[in-house]
């Protein structure tokens, strides 16, 4: 019955017809009567003192409410917003925490920081009357250069951050690493700036809130990743209204990438305000605003160096990071340049010593956090140009020098110097069926005939390790994070045999409405068409903790793994009363239960129907009704790994790059519903090709001015600028968690920035460049590529 | 000041009052209550606001309402015959999972069902991906919003829209 709906099968998804017909509901598309509009007057400095706010031409102007400062805010005894996960030192120190105001009171600290609120009757309105809004600033120089904002000279952003450091943080032991290096054979060494990347989820972000002044009940609606969290930091850190008070409900929304996990300060705004104003209020970001506002990502400036033996076995790693944190401490920004960064360098590889240090700075630009593999990408992007740097410099091939050190298959659960333990993987199948896949052998050939079309052909490998699935708690608790990172489910049924699936995962594009629909069917045999899927509404849910970091299948699914097994459990009492049999004569196949041996059995319908009409019921000992609840906590992260072969070709005359060809093979574990597993390959390679060659966010270093503030100045990936990928998979199953899965949602753009660039320094090799700026765009390149004939001219 | 305007919505008459500035886009939205058509841009590069206005691909944020006096104007929700008759190209994208988050998905369909009668139902990927230069989507890589306009085509030309 389940086998064309259940785990393994392509079913179309189930959310697809109300996005085809236009009948989704976001945010911005909730009818509130009454309602207003809020608009956020923005600094436009980088770092200035606020010397007044003069509100009474504003004030006038038609249609106005109310306007808010941050002096009504900090009057009003509104917290600042926080960085939940406290990372220490290496001398044991809590990180810097300066505080981030809601709306900035007596400093602007980004282009960008928001200066007031205005509520109006309408968004024209609102906009209106903030342009009358007179703010006296008085100007200062601004630290925007990662690179020097850390040195002496650079302005200070926060009193509470002397020197701009958040914390100087390390990871393995320095003494042994530089041991290692003295003895090494080889040492390669790379200067790398990991670009910074403005998320660009298609929906801006969106907030709406209202307040029933009879029950005291906020409700909040928020284009939200994780609408619990969201609460959770509101009520018991900013703005003190009680949990129970507020409801915060994230309906559809329109992707994330990471950019919509954080508590941001206008859904904070509009929630405090909409008691005050007595109306709801509705705020949509303009896309300016998204990108001056929302919290970018990456930004690493690093120098890393590998000791390699003389048979090219890699002997110790060492890694030096400046980590850009922008103006203000993000909701997670802490623990990714650390614990989803350094703990990622062993990559798929035996390297036995690694050191990593890690300096986080504040500068004068929007904050940075996590987006799509959050650390990851820059770890990998990390290991995997430096060993493809060293494959180069031993002249051996790049594969080669892969499989020579890559943790063999026998090594698993495999303990890593960087913290983290693998649970599983067998990486030489992956890297020998992408080579298969992508013709490697016959690339020397393709090689030739595109320099004799005068094309410069180049490839790179990227053989990517992640860890996902966040996370075991108490692991979290001891790095220094927060919150718990559960996640929690509920099977409902209905007397009449349908069910709903109650996450406290939330999907902004992932499908969940259709792959948990597919573990329930499959598990217990209920037909897909019966089976809802109920996320984001912290009235109608368990509390949960949403979805980043690939979570929410290896945790998340697992968590309804365990509330099916609940019922099945109790299924079978049921049935083995009904049945006048033993319970453990009872198994449940196929969504019926049956006494092995007879044909006596109960569909799992009949059980539910019996417990929600319990005439003949065993009531002494069972209680009546179908609904189970189950929280799973992960015993370990999951480790999804796999290998990218990213072939471009490079025209020296324009220095534009293209890319000819692409494929993935990933180990994902079991895979539920492949052709969602696909599309989220195909996206995150495309955010990651992104990175690479064409997404850049840069900010004047003088003024701090967003230059690439619009979609005419940062360049999104469109669809000529990507080839149609292909794509494989290897399955060696997650050995702790019930579905055998792992996550699959950020190794595209995990790997991606790496196999491009290294099939764009392979390109560029034979002219004896070594070093490509990331994003290697066509003016990078041609610049690259005439610094190099100039220098051999020389 | 406001200015009335009336036009044809996916065959239905409608009319508003409206600001001068008020753009077509916020004419389906707020004042229809029509929220297929999405809003993904200031600059009108993201396309997730198309619609077809007088047979005629259109970004309805560049657009103002009054322009649009007297027009025929299809959006998104007037696709579809129901729930269980979508256009072919809303069922290529469903077939093909062209889409994730779906916040540009209205506008990709718009813009696909332009982009095959423009070329006469005869497309390649070469064409498809140049030609979707005008929609941006985050999630899917294009690759199968690709390959759903590739299957479109032909099944659009037998169904004959």
């Amino acid at each position: 019955m389940t086998a064309a709906t259940g785990i393994g099968a392509r079913v179309k998804r189930k959310e697809d017809l109300r996005f085809l017909t236009g009948t989704g509901r976001y945010v911005d598309d909730l009818p509130l009567a009454r309602a207003t509009y809020a608009y956020f007057l923005r600094s436009p400095h980088a770092h200035a003192a606020i010397k007044g706010v003069d509100l009474s031409a504003a004030e006038k102007m038609p249609g106005v409410v109310a306007i808010f400062t941050g002096k009504d805010l900090a009057e009003a005894k509104v917290g600042s917003l926080i960085c939940g996960w406290v990372v220490k030192d290496k001398h044991g120190q809590p990180h810097k925490a300066p505080p981030h105001p809601v709306l900035a009171a007596d400093t602007v600290r980004y282009v960008g920081d928001p200066v007031a609120m205005v509520v109006a009757n309408s968004h024209d309105e609102a906009k209106d009357a903030a342009e009358k809004i007179k703010v006296d600033y008085e100007v200062k120089p601004a630290n925007v250069d990662l690179a020097k904002a850390l040195g002496k000279g650079a302005a200070q952003v926060h009193a509470e951050a002397p020197g701009n450091l958040i914390y100087d943080w390390e990871l393995g032991v320095k003494a042994d690493v530089d041991a290692a290096f003295a003895k090494a054979a080889h040492v390669t060494k790379i200067d790398i700036v990991n670009n910074r990347l403005i998320p660009n989820a298609m929906e801006p972000r969106a907030a709406a809130a209202e307040y029933d002044k009879g029950t005291g009940q906020y409700t909040l609606w928020s284009t939200s990743q994780n609408p619990h969290v969201l609460r959770l930091i509101l009520s018991a850190f900013v703005l003190g209204i009680p949990e129970h008070k507020l409801r915060v409900v994230a309906p559809d929304v329109g992707g994330g990438f990471g950019s919509k996990i954080f508590c941001y300060n206008e859904e904070t705004a509009v929630c405090w305000a909409a008691s005050r104003v007595g109306r709801p209020i509705k705020w949509t970001a303009e896309r300016s605003e998204s990108f001056m506002t929302d919290a970018h990502g990456r930004d690493h400036v690093t120098h890393a160096e590998l000791a390699l033996d003389k048979d090219g076995k890699f002997l110790a790693l060492k890694v030096d990071t400046i980590a850009n944190m922008g103006a203000y401490l993000s909701t997670f920004s802490t623990a990714v340049p650390t614990y989803l960064y350094a703990t990622l360098l062993a990559g798929q590889y035996t390297t036995p010593l690694i050191y990593a240090n890690v300096r986080a700075a504040v500068t004068h630009t929007a904050p940075v956090d996590a987006y799509r593999g959050a650390g990851r990408p820059e770890a990998t992007f990390v290991v995997e140009s430096i060993v493809s740097q060293a494959a180069k410099e031993l002249k051996v091939d790049p594969a080669e020098l892969r499989r020579k050190n890559f943790i063999p298959s026998t090594a698993f659960p495999y303990q890593t110097p960087v913290a983290l333990q693998y649970d599983s993987g067998n990486y030489p199948p992956i890297i020998d069926e992408a080579i298969k896949i992508a013709d490697y052998k016959g690339f020397e050939s393709r090689r030739a005939e595109a320099k004799s079309r005068g094309k410069l052909r180049g490839i790179g490998f990227s053989s990517y390790i992640e860890a996902c699935g966040l996370a075991p708690s108490q692991v979290i608790g001891q790095l220094g994070g927060g919150v718990g990172q559960w996640e929690s489910a509920q099977l409902k049924f209905n007397p009449t045999g349908n069910v709903q699936v109650i996450t406290g995962s939330h999907s902004h594009g992932q499908g969940h409405e259709t792959t948990f629909a597919q573990i329930v069917s499959d598990k217990l045999g209920v037909p897909i068409e019966n089976i809802e899927v109920v996320h984001g509404d912290t009235s109608t849910t368990t509390f949960g903790m949403g979805t980043y970091g690939s979570r929410s299948l290896a945790v998340g699914g697992s968590a309804i793994m365990k509330a099916a097994d609940k019922i099945i459990a109790k299924g079978k009492k049921i049935a083995a009363h009904l049945m006048e049999a033993s319970v453990d004569d009872v198994v449940f196949e196929n969504g019926t239960f049956k006494v092995a041996g007879t044909d006596k059995n109960v569909p799992l319908g009949q059980a539910v129907f019996a417990a929600y009409v319990p005439h003949n019921y065993p009531l002494a000992e069972l209680e009546p009704g179908m609904d189970e609840n189950a929280f799973y906590d992960p015993a370990n992260f999951v480790y999804p790994s796999g290998t990218q072969i990213c072939e471009v070709e490079v025209d020296p005359d324009t220095g534009e790059t293209q890319i000819v060809n692409f494929t993935a093979v990933d180990d994902f574990g079991n895979i539920i519903n492949p052709m969602i597993v696909e599309g989220q390959v195909h996206g995150g390679i495309v955010q990651g090709v992104g990175q690479a060659l064409l997404e850049n966010a840069v900010y004047d270093k003088e003024t701090g001015q967003l230059v690439s503030g619009s979609y005419m100045d940062y360049t999104m990936p469109r669809a000529d600028d990507v080839p149609s990928f292909k794509l494989g998979y290897k399955v060696t199953p997650c050995p702790h968690n019930p579905l055998g899965v792992k996550g699959c949602g950020e190794a595209g753009a995990i790997a991606a920035p790496a196999a491009v660039m290294n099939a764009v320094r392979d390109a560029l090799a034979p002219l004896g460049v070594t070093h490509v700026p990331m994003p290697a765009t066509p003016l990078s390149v041609w610049q690259t590529i005439h610094g190099a004939s100039r220098a051999a001219a020389e | 000041m406001t200015i009335s305007v009336a036009m044809t919505v996916n065959g239905k008459s409608v009319s508003g009052k409206v600001e001068a500035r008020t753009l077509l886009v916020q004419f389906l939205r707020e004042h229809l209550g029509m929220t297929g058509t999405h809003v993904g841009c200031d600059t009108s590069q993201c396309g997730a606001c198309v619609v077809d206005v007088d047979g005629r691909s259109v970004k309805s944020c560049t657009m103002l309402a009054v322009q649009a006096e007297g027009a025929k104007v299809i959006t998104i929700e007037g696709l579809a015959a129901s729930a269980d008759k979508l256009h072919p190209m809303q069922e290529a994208f469903r077939d093909n999972h062209a889409l994730q988050c779906g916040f540009c998905t209205p506008g990709m369909v718009m813009s696909a069902i332009d982009m095959v009668k423009r070329h006469n139902y005869q497309l390649d990927e070469t064409t498809v991906r140049h030609e979707l230069e005008g929609n941006l989507c985050r999630c899917t890589g294009y690759h199968n919003i690709v390959k759903a306009i590739l299957a479109a085509a032909p099944a659009m030309k037998a169904a004959g829209v």
